[in-house]
């Protein structure tokens, strides 16, 4: 594996957004964060601190840094049109049985 | 007061299995006086949870070991109740948790040795033996591999980082022959089909190890001829402190309940 380069200074490790998809889950789900030197090291801690080592479990490890977020300031404008508008929304469908996981 | 201490019998079988239940017994008593004291708090964690497999190896092959030797003893009196004399780890597992570098050289070896064993295991004759093995060959493989990180970390890291490494591999060396060394009680289990002699492992073993010390850009210390006999009961001066720290409620309050 690669190692992703150290954006920090040389004396601090950078932070990694740790992302776990359980067994039986769908999705990788954010879990938490931690300090390590470079990737390998990242997984490696995240499979200590945050997944107890279940086996079939899938760890994405990503530099915080990397991460591009959402401005909460522009919430309103980003998300609030939606709200009032059932029409914008498929929910007037029944799903068949055989359609897990919508 | 205090209590009674026990004694195992000299059966063969017993022996080798208390020998591979008390090295991961004595590592993980080792590795436990890491808790809080690790250089980050990942590595803290991930100490702690080596520990923890090793405690419960050594907890399935303590177990074991007492019903096979029939004197109605379980693993905690086998543990806390024996004297120095009656333990049967090689003198590795037990030497002081030293630095950081120390104690990942000695994860290494012992991970890589039970690595092996547990693989060869899985097919012994004592299902009992075979099942423990399944469990822990898993193990094994990941604190091998954790290991390995870190020799290749510290070892090609900064200045100081080599030179600990190359302290502790010249302080470990000699210890690591222990491992190898066949006597009787190897030759009744593979005539048992118990498990395989510990000399077996040793070219394998060997070669695990240069290709890591390779990519750390290591070079090995000189070989040395001690053989050390933690495993017929003979340990360093360090066995002593370390029973008597982890059996000291046991000796103090005999037979409580816990």
């Amino acid at each position: 594996m690669s190692s992703v380069s150290n954006t920090g200074t040389d004396k601090e490790w950078p932070l990694w957004e740790v992302f776990v998809r359980s067994k039986a889950g769908l999705d990788h789900k954010h879990c938490g964060s931690l300090h390590a030197a470079d990737a390998k090291m990242a997984i490696q801690m995240a499979r200590e601190v945050y997944t107890r080592r279940q086996e079939g479990t899938s760890i994405w490890v990503v530099l915080s840094n990397q991460i591009v977020a959402s401005d909460p300031g522009e919430k309103g404008m980003y998300f609030d049109p939606m709200e009032d508008k059932v029409y914008r929304h498929p929910t007037f469908y029944e799903l068949p049985d055989a359609i897990n996981h919508m | 007061m205090s209590q009674a201490s026990v004694q195992v019998g000299s059966s063969p079988q017993v022996q080798y299995l208390l020998r591979i239940g008390d090295s991961c017994l004595i590592l993980a008593q080792r590795l436990g006086e890491w808790c809080g004291h690790a250089p980050i708090l990942e590595e803290d964690l991930a100490l702690a949870n080596m520990a923890l497999d090793l405690l419960g190896q050594a907890r399935a092959l303590l177990t074991h070991a007492a019903r096979l030797d029939g004197q109605g003893h379980d693993e905690d009196q086998l543990a806390f109740l024996r004297e120095e004399r009656q333990y049967l780890n090689p003198v590795l597992m037990e030497l002081p948790r030293g630095d950081f570098a120390f104690t990942q050289v000695r994860n290494f070896a012992v991970a890589t040795w039970l690595l092996l064993l547990w693989r060869r295991l899985q097919s012994s004759t004592d299902p009992d033996v075979a099942a423990i093995a399944a469990k822990a060959v898993k193990e094994s493989a990941y604190h091998q591999q954790h290991a390995a990180d870190w020799l290749v970390r510290l070892g090609d890291g900064t200045a100081e980082s080599t030179a600990r490494m190359v302290e502790a591999l010249a302080q470990l060396w000699p210890l690591f022959n222990e491992l190898f060394d066949a006597d009787a009680v190897d030759a009744a289990a593979v005539v048992q089909g118990l498990g395989p002699s510990w000399a077996e492992l040793e070219p394998e073993w060997t070669a695990h190890l240069n290709e890591v010390l390779a990519d750390a850009g290591l070079a090995h210390p000189k070989a040395s001829a001690y053989v050390s006999a933690g495993r017929r009961g003979v340990h360093s001066e360090h066995m002593g402190h370390l029973l008597a720290e982890m059996q000291y409620l046991q000796r103090a309050y005999p037979g409580g309940k816990w």
